[in-house]
């Protein structure tokens, strides 16, 4: 059989497994291509950043292996990106995490949670996103129902109203837990790791490309 | 909100799910695959599959069935049982995992969670600790080998420890408890939570409604898992959170 699906470059910059986020791509009809260095990506419809690890380590491996540059053109020519977890917070300027200078693409600083006692580090879990400003992306999904996956220490807090596409809160900290600009997306949660609903998001960008 | 998390976890030896009540006295019951989709399907927020005898030859078997539930279930999955070193984890995430448990390992050297941490991310380390009540007292001691060896180790110490190490997050499971169905730990979960800042999820000793929110109200645990009680259908995991719901305890639903 041959699959026809939107032609997806996965960045494979080392930090691990990313069987996961392929699958789920997979399952709602995309063709997947991990690729581990920028002349792989070709002809790609769309890039995915998947971010796991620590954000120091990442930027290095992004600098490393010039994912860097490529991420920015991407998104500087709008072209279709969707970024998870770190994929969203390297987008940013600059990160508490080890006082990493990011990627510098959306102006804001990571920070790491200030919470009340009694409110664990990592935000472990699932959690609500009220939807901030509708797209095709978040399509069918509910802000009061619907929850998705989290797992993080650090977190965006924008002051750009358009920048930041989906709110969650945590231990009275609101944070961008989705932002959107033209074709870029990305989620601070684990679409693959949120059942029905996170899949519906990567079935609704394929809708984009 | 964020919700209370309920977790079914999944005993699996030699590739099939299997429960022991206290340890022992294994009944054969199914298809990890299988009832990690039944799982799913109820509205299970995360799965954990302990590989209860893990040798050699089971954790390639280990591997295969957690890459098989991985390429199914789109939900966390935390897999423990016989992890020794960097290398066993990597494969273990490698398969699919999203996160590992490490129990004995830890005990026997503890730079493992360090070293594990910093390798792979906080949030892949979960450190699963086996603690039992020093009669007479308020302390509990941490025990290893599926609940067979003693340390000698206090358990909130330990648990501060591996969390200052870099474990995202704590199973701890009360022996007292476990396989009784008379409620969770409270007190131990309870002190435990307290002392450290990462997730605690309570296990051992689940049996009825009510002891899901004791431990979760009042042992300010931040999930509750259970085995037997959802693997022979006592309770779907549906039931808890609706009854979880009615209480006022955030859950999705």
């Amino acid at each position: 059989m041959v699959n026809k699906g939107p032609d997806l470059a996965v960045l494979d910059y080392g930090m691990g497994n990313l069987r996961s986020v392929a699958r789920a791509w997979e399952h709602v009809g995309a063709r997947v291509r991990l690729v581990t260095q920028p002349g792989e990506i070709g002809a790609a419809d769309a890039l995915i950043f998947p971010g796991q690890g620590a954000v120091m380590d990442a930027m290095a491996l992004l600098v490393d292996t010039g994912f860097d540059r490529v991420i920015r053109e991407w998104i500087e020519a709008d072209r279709p990106f969707f970024g998870i977890c770190l994929g969203l917070q390297a987008l940013f300027e600059h990160s508490e995490e080890g006082d990493t200078k990011a990627l510098g693409i959306f102006p804001g600083t990571v920070r790491r949670f200030r919470l009340p006692f009694g409110f664990k580090i990592p935000h472990m879990g699932w959690n609500s996103v009220q939807w901030e400003q509708r797209t095709r992306v978040d399509h069918g999904l509910d802000s009061e129902r619907d929850q998705f996956y989290f797992v993080h220490s650090f977190c965006v807090q924008s002051d750009d109203a358009g920048l930041v596409w989906g709110s969650t809160e945590y231990g009275g900290t609101v944070f961008a837990s989705a932002i959107n600009r033209g074709n870029c997306f990305a989620t601070q949660f684990h679409p693959e790791k949120s059942q029905a609903m996170g899949l519906r998001i990567y079935r609704n960008f394929l809708g984009i490309i | 909100m964020l919700s209370a998390r309920i977790i079914p976890c999944l005993d699996v030896s030699d590739g099939r799910v299997v429960k022991g009540v206290k340890f022992v006295s294994l009944r054969d019951a199914g298809d990890p695959v299988e009832t990690a989709q039944t799982y799913e399907s109820q509205g299970a927020d995360e799965l954990v599959f302990l590989d209860i005898t893990a040798s050699h030859e089971e954790r390639e078997i280990m591997l295969d069935v957690v890459e098989r539930t991985a390429s199914h279930c789109f939900m966390p999955l935390t897999v423990g049982g016989g992890l020794r070193s960097i290398e066993n984890i990597r494969q273990m995430l490698n398969a699919g995992a999203d996160k590992v448990s490490l129990n004995s390992a830890a005990i026997a050297d503890p730079t493992l969670v360090e070293r594990a941490a910093s390798r792979f991310g906080n949030q892949c380390i979960v450190v699963a600790i086996d603690a039992k009540r020093v009669p007479g007292t308020e302390s509990w001691e941490v025990y290893t080998h599926g609940g067979r060896r003693a340390t000698g180790r206090d358990a909130i110490a330990w648990a501060r420890d591996v969390a200052a190490k870099g474990a995202g997050e704590i199973l701890l499971t009360s022996m007292d408890c476990d396989g009784t169905q008379d409620g969770y730990d409270v007190e131990l979960t309870r002190r435990v939570s307290d002392a450290v800042e990462v997730p605690v999820i309570a296990s051992g000793g689940a049996g009825a409604l009510s002891h899901f929110a004791d431990a979760l109200a009042r042992g300010k645990a931040s999930a509750v898992l259970a085995a037997s009680l959802f693997h022979f259908g006592t309770l779907t995991v549906s039931q808890v959170k609706e009854y979880l719901h009615e209480q006022g305890i955030p859950v999705r639903i």
